[in-house]
């Protein structure tokens, strides 16, 4: 029994259907939270303290797609790099390795052309691109329009390869589970400590382009534990699209995320 | 640029609460920006002068209330300003940190005519 108001937590819950089902509205999200109080000041002018994140919607419709891969069991992963680190020859190799073991979607996001969803489509998984035009980042909204064309199908993995930039997309939640941040040793070492929001907002963090270490300055263990400073719980693997060393690493993860999507409570 | 995202979510945000109460224009709006919302002021100031043209924000005063960061030490629990999300404990060195101000972005409130 609960000591609070005494209900009885033990009691089994119950939840069932009444009668035929509603129809869905999908259209978009209009929603207010609670009604912010109004003041009416002289001139008929009116004071209204909102005190509403700026980013509101944006949160809101992450919510939306994240309940719409949990309820579809797909692990949706958000890939964030700089421009250049590898994320679509990551796609593309792990793409070809694993797409007879599991099924796949992907909406590439770039600022202009459908060369990366050229490079993806060539390896026979559906693919939706997002041209943003001037946009250095995706939004939760087009993630939600990219699901429409896309139709992920149920207990797939949907990579969303976000606009290369550190910076802004950490900003904005697409309703992803997991964000991956892609950094390759031709890179600065010093990289998280630069983008700090990006590494405290990622889950794992690969380093890419480890057959290059003999040729550059790249301290990996500098790098990861400038990462940690910022994100202790930050996970890494370090791996090479060209040679496909540590490949074997970032596969289990995938694996263990499949297995592992979070079944709502 | 992520700025200007934001200044557009503000414009809509804005002519939504104008429309809801039949007013004609937003007078003035409080912003609330943390020293680690990840906003860049010059560039909010930048986004700003070209995304409220023509909109309901055009003649608006904007207010920007700036929270300083704090967190919380999660080994002492010891609490004091933090410049960087990576900043460690002053008192016990650790670098685990619980930020507890200074990721806020909200509009405050506004004023409408």
């Amino acid at each position: 029994m609960c000591a609070t108001c005494g209900c009885d937590s033990e009691a089994k819950i119950s939840i069932h259907r009444i009668d035929q089902p509603t129809s869905l509205n999908l259209g978009d999200i209009t929603f207010t939270p609670v009604e912010p109080k109004t003041t009416t000041l002289p001139n008929g002018r009116k004071q209204i303290d909102l005190e509403q994140d700026i980013l509101l919607k944006n949160n809101l419709r992450a919510e939306r797609n994240r309940g719409y891969f949990l309820a579809k069991n797909i692990v949706a992963l958000n890939l964030v790099s700089s421009p250049g680190s590898g994320k679509t020859s990551l796609l593309e190799k792990t793409l070809h390795d694993l797409k007879t073991e599991e099924s796949f979607f992907v909406i590439e996001g770039d600022q202009q052309t459908s060369n990366d969803a050229d490079r993806i489509a060539a390896t026979q998984v559906p693919v939706v691109q997002i041209n943003t035009g001037k946009g250095c980042h995706l939004d939760s909204k087009m993630i939600w329009d990219a699901i429409q064309q896309l139709r992920p199908s149920e207990n797939s993995i949907l990579f969303i390869e976000n606009i290369g930039n550190l910076v802004c997309p950490a900003m904005f939640d697409l309703g992803e589970q997991k964000r991956v941040v892609i950094i390759s040793v031709t890179e600065g070492d010093d990289k998280p400590l630069k983008y700090p929001d990006m590494f405290q907002s990622s889950q794992l963090c690969i380093i890419n382009k480890i057959d290059l270490l003999p040729y550059v300055k790249f301290d990996v263990e500098k790098a990861k534990n400038y990462a940690r400073r910022i994100n202790p719980t930050i996970q890494f693997i370090e791996l090479s699209c060209t040679s496909g060393e540590g490949f074997d690493h970032w596969y289990d993860w995938l694996k263990k995320e499949t297995i592992e999507v979070p079944v709502p409570v | 640029m992520h700025e200007l995202s934001i200044v557009m979510s503000i414009v809509e945000t804005a002519e939504e609460k104008v429309k809801e109460h039949h007013a004609s224009s937003v007078e003035s709006i409080d912003l609330v920006i943390g020293d680690l919302a990840g906003v860049d002021s010059q560039a909010l100031d930048f986004a700003w002068d070209s995304a409220v043209k023509n909109t309901v924000l055009q003649k608006a005063i904007r207010n920007v209330i700036q929270v300083p960061a704090r967190a919380k030490c999660l080994e002492c629990d010891c609490e004091f300003g933090i410049k960087e999300i990576y900043d460690s404990c002053p008192l016990c060195g650790e670098p685990l940190l619980l930020i507890i101000q200074g990721k806020e972005l909200q509009i405050k409130s506004m004023i409408l005519n």
